[in-house]
């Protein structure tokens, strides 16, 4: 908008200073890229003085990264992961989905289970896997096991407790114009427990990340664990990152994707509650 | 608040003088035969199992009183918490410092929070085996696992609690003529302090996960070192005294945080009832 | 049409199953004629919301009995429909499909449903707005969605739980008109919780006002102003005035 007479006057008056002075603060994304920048050009400098099988440094990373993907390893390690990764998740989101279901809807249900799953949750799961190792041999069954109680849990009681906080009025609303059981359960309860149980998803999806590398760098015999353990213990840094990074990526694309599923399925949802 | 008008007017109406019995009202009955029944299965079906592969109550009862008579459990346990307290501190010192500095100051979010971010996403099981090459599997190894376990909960939560602070009550210490210092321990930190112990919840969990993966893979010391121990040598009753001890810990941990947090951040009012 | 006998609702109390903590109703009688319009009026803790719930076949009565057309309510039933407090409106559906919720419950078709919630909608003044979510829309107008709601269903009687009691002053005085003038389009009998004085008077045709510890019915007040109400200003009505006062005094004993 252009200044009028008067407000051009006023300007000449008023006089202030020409330019606004130099802030950092106004090029914040100029500093996030200095400071990466920064760090990737030290790391190259000081890497390349560390002696090798200690640190590698970032220019090594990529031509080990280009020479694993071009052997093929890699591939074949990382869909193996996967596979055993997709099988225990998909285990432990459909069985959470419905014990959390049941235990919220039903009191004998809760009282019956909750004893099991407050003591399953609270021991740190990865306290199970030399058991699950010992029941299961190093193969894929003892992986998607340690794989299914990571997962598990998360969407259990998040699932329980979005069932639990649905309100009683709109379970009444329900009840008032006559839904029975059935009804309320798929119409009422379910949906208001979904972004709950969406966000106990999310949870579960990252546990079990941590679940299969922890099997798999315990087992060392098969997957991306074993990799890290390969590479590391072969004194390989540049290609233990190659993994490293692979897991990274993996971790940021699930959790994104599970929250782009999030926005879609809970539109109605405004904000999220916070942790 | 059964009033002497209401005493009368039930004894008037000839109202049921109490609820008619309910198994619901009881349900702790229901979980002690829940778990009553289960321990006798495991006992019975424990019992005629390959002793290498299952145990049973009671034999894992007798394990737990060896295990404390001979004082194993009691050494490994201070151990073990001797690197978890040490990790934890250096992480709550460390994540409250820096998430103080990134909370408050947008230059040193943008210096820091590509680097957070990154790590944080990248799983950080996947970093243990570096971490022993470049720390041995001593004492030291452990508390740097367990402190980059338990790091990032705590600085993303008190950055996010510290920008969350409104800009009204930062006007009112600025109105009062506050120094930054004060502004700092006076305004922000107090209306920080819920999202930080929100934090420490946490990461109190991860923590202890931190401490048993680094324990698992050393097998040196320590409670997680003896699960694989006795995992080796297929005594499973004493690796379930050591899980169950570890799940008691972690409910421990858990509870004194939650009795901390609600201690601290008293003037928080309650959850919104949602009606 | 609606008739109330001996009603009495004990509340236990929470944690001590043997011991009574609240008797929240105590031996109400009331009997509601056709198409009237009825105000339940009494402060918090009345027991009037519970009563209403009663009504509804959401509570069970612990002696007494509830007759709808001489016949005893157990449950829920299409005769009665309910419009809430805060509203109860579905958060993941639309507004078109909170509305619907009542027939689609019933079974009916989704072309049916959905031209019947159109009407309804419009009825309400909330054309145009089908495919907004309720935290959309303002307090005001969440509640004509529960009002169309209800009305979808065409109820024998329209049950409504301090249905205003959550929006501001002026939208509640639009509300109010509204639900006369259409009150006066349907032929329902309408029971409408309240604890707003000028709320009851202005609605109803008679005010039952409430007491507590124990809720019990303490005085029924006929209201013999003209209607339709809506024209002119009621309010400055002498009667009115009158009226008023005499509700107050028998809350305040």
């Amino acid at each position: 908008m252009a200044l009028n007479a008067l407000e051009q006057q006023a300007l000449v008056e008023i006089n202030p200073s020409q330019a606004k002075p130099f802030r950092l603060t106004d090029y914040l994304r100029l500093v996030r890229a200095a400071s990466v920048v920064l760090f990737v050009v030290l790391w190259e400098y000081f890497g390349r003085q560390v002696n090798p099988l200690f640190l590698s440094y970032p220019s090594a990373i990529v031509k080990a990264c280009v020479q694993l993907l071009i052997a093929g390893e890699f591939q074949r390690q990382a869909i193996g992961s996967l596979g055993i990764y997709a099988v225990g998740l998909g285990a432990a989101l459909v069985l959470g989905i419905l014990l959390g279901l049941l235990m919220g809807r039903y009191r004998l249900a809760e009282y019956l289970l909750d004893p099991y799953v407050y003591a399953l949750d609270a021991t740190p799961r990865v306290a199970l896997i030399p058991l699950l190792l010992l029941w299961f041999g190093l193969g894929a069954p003892a992986k998607i096991a340690v794989v299914f109680l990571s997962g598990i849990f998360p969407v259990l009681m998040n699932t329980f407790s979005g069932v639990r906080t649905v309100s009683g009025g709109l379970v009444d609303v329900g009840r008032a114009y006559g839904a029975g059981e059935g009804k309320i359960f798929t119409k009422i309860i379910m949906p208001a427990a979904l972004p709950f149980i969406m966000a106990g998803v999310r949870l579960g999806v990252g546990r079990a990340l941590i679940g299969i590398i922890t099997a798999e760098m315990f087992t060392a015999v098969t997957g991306m664990g074993a990799l890290l353990i390969r590479y590391s213990s072969a004194m390989a840094t540049d290609k233990f990152f190659v993994p490293v990074i692979f897991l990274a990526l993996l971790g940021v694309i699930l959790s994104g994707a599970v929250e782009a599923l999030q926005r879609r399925l809970a539109p109605w949802k405004e904000t999220e509650r916070a942790l | 608040m059964p009033g002497s008008l209401d005493e009368r007017l039930v004894r008037e109406l000839s109202f049921p003088r109490e609820r008619p019995w309910s198994l619901y009202d009881h349900p702790n009955l229901i979980r002690v035969a829940s778990v009553l029944c289960f321990l006798t299965a495991w006992e019975i079906y424990g019992r005629r199992t390959d002793p290498l592969l299952l145990t049973y109550p009671t034999a894992v009862f007798w394990a737990a009183v060896q295990l404390i008579r001979s004082g194993e459990l009691f050494r490994q346990l201070l151990v073990s918490l001797a690197s978890l307290s040490v990790g934890f501190g250096a992480s709550l010192l460390l994540g409250v410092g820096l998430g103080l500095a990134a909370g408050r100051s947008r230059l040193a979010e943008a210096l820091l929070d590509p680097h957070i971010n990154a790590l944080y996403a990248t799983p950080q099981v996947a970093l243990t085996p570096l971490l022993m090459m470049w720390f041995g599997l001593g004492f030291s190894v452990k508390v740097v696992i367990v402190f980059l376990f338990a790091f990032f909960p705590i600085l993303i939560n008190t950055a996010s609690g510290v920008k969350n602070v409104s800009g009204s009550m930062v006007e009112v210490g600025r109105a009062y003529m506050a120094s930054e210092r004060q502004l700092l321990l006076k305004v922000v930190f107090p209306a920080a302090l819920p999202f930080i112990m929100a934090g420490v919840r946490l990461a109190v969990g991860r923590a202890l996960v931190g401490m048993i993966v680094a324990e698992l893979f050393t097998a040196i010391t320590g409670l997680g070192a003896m699960l694989t121990l006795y995992g080796n040598l297929f005594e499973t009753a004493k690796m379930f005294v050591v899980i169950i001890v570890l799940g008691l810990l972690g409910v421990g941990l858990i509870q004194a945080t939650q009795a901390l947090e609600r201690r601290m951040a008293r003037w928080k009012e309650t959850e919104r009832a949602v009606s | 049409m609606l008739e109330v006998r001996h009603l009495s609702k004990v509340f236990f109390e929470q944690n001590d199953p043997q011991k009574p903590g609240l008797i929240a109703l105590y031996d109400i009688s009331l009997s509601v004629r056709r198409n009237e319009f009825v105000c339940l009026l009494g402060p918090s803790g009345c027991g009037k919301t519970t009563l209403i719930r009663i009504i509804a076949g959401l509570l069970p009565a612990d002696r007494g009995e509830v007759l709808v057309n001489g016949n005893p309510v157990t449950s829920p039933g299409r005769d009665r429909c309910m419009v809430f407090q805060q509203f109860g409106l579905l958060p993941w559906r639309t507004v078109l499909g909170n509305v619907e919720f009542g027939l689609e419950i019933e079974g009916m078709g989704r072309e049916e449903r959905r031209d019947i919630s159109r009407q309804y909608l419009e009825l309400v003044g909330l054309k145009g707005f089908e495919d907004y979510y309720p935290h959309q829309i303002s307090g005001g107008m969440q509640q004509r969605v529960g009002i169309a709601r209800a009305l979808s269903k065409k109820p024998d009687i329209l049950l409504m739980d301090e249905p205003f009691g959550a929006v501001d002053a002026q939208t509640r005085e639009q509300l109010q008109e509204e639900l006369l003038k259409i009150w006066a389009k349907t032929d329902t009998t309408v029971i409408f919780v309240t604890h707003s004085i000028d709320e009851s008077i202005y609605l109803s045709d008679r005010v039952v006002i409430m007491h507590s510890r124990p809720g019990r019915i303490k005085e029924e007040v006929a209201v013999e102003l003209p209607r339709p109400r809506w024209e002119g200003d009621v309010k400055a009505d002498p009667r009115f005035a009158q009226l008023r006062a005499r509700v107050r005094e028998s809350l305040r004993e």
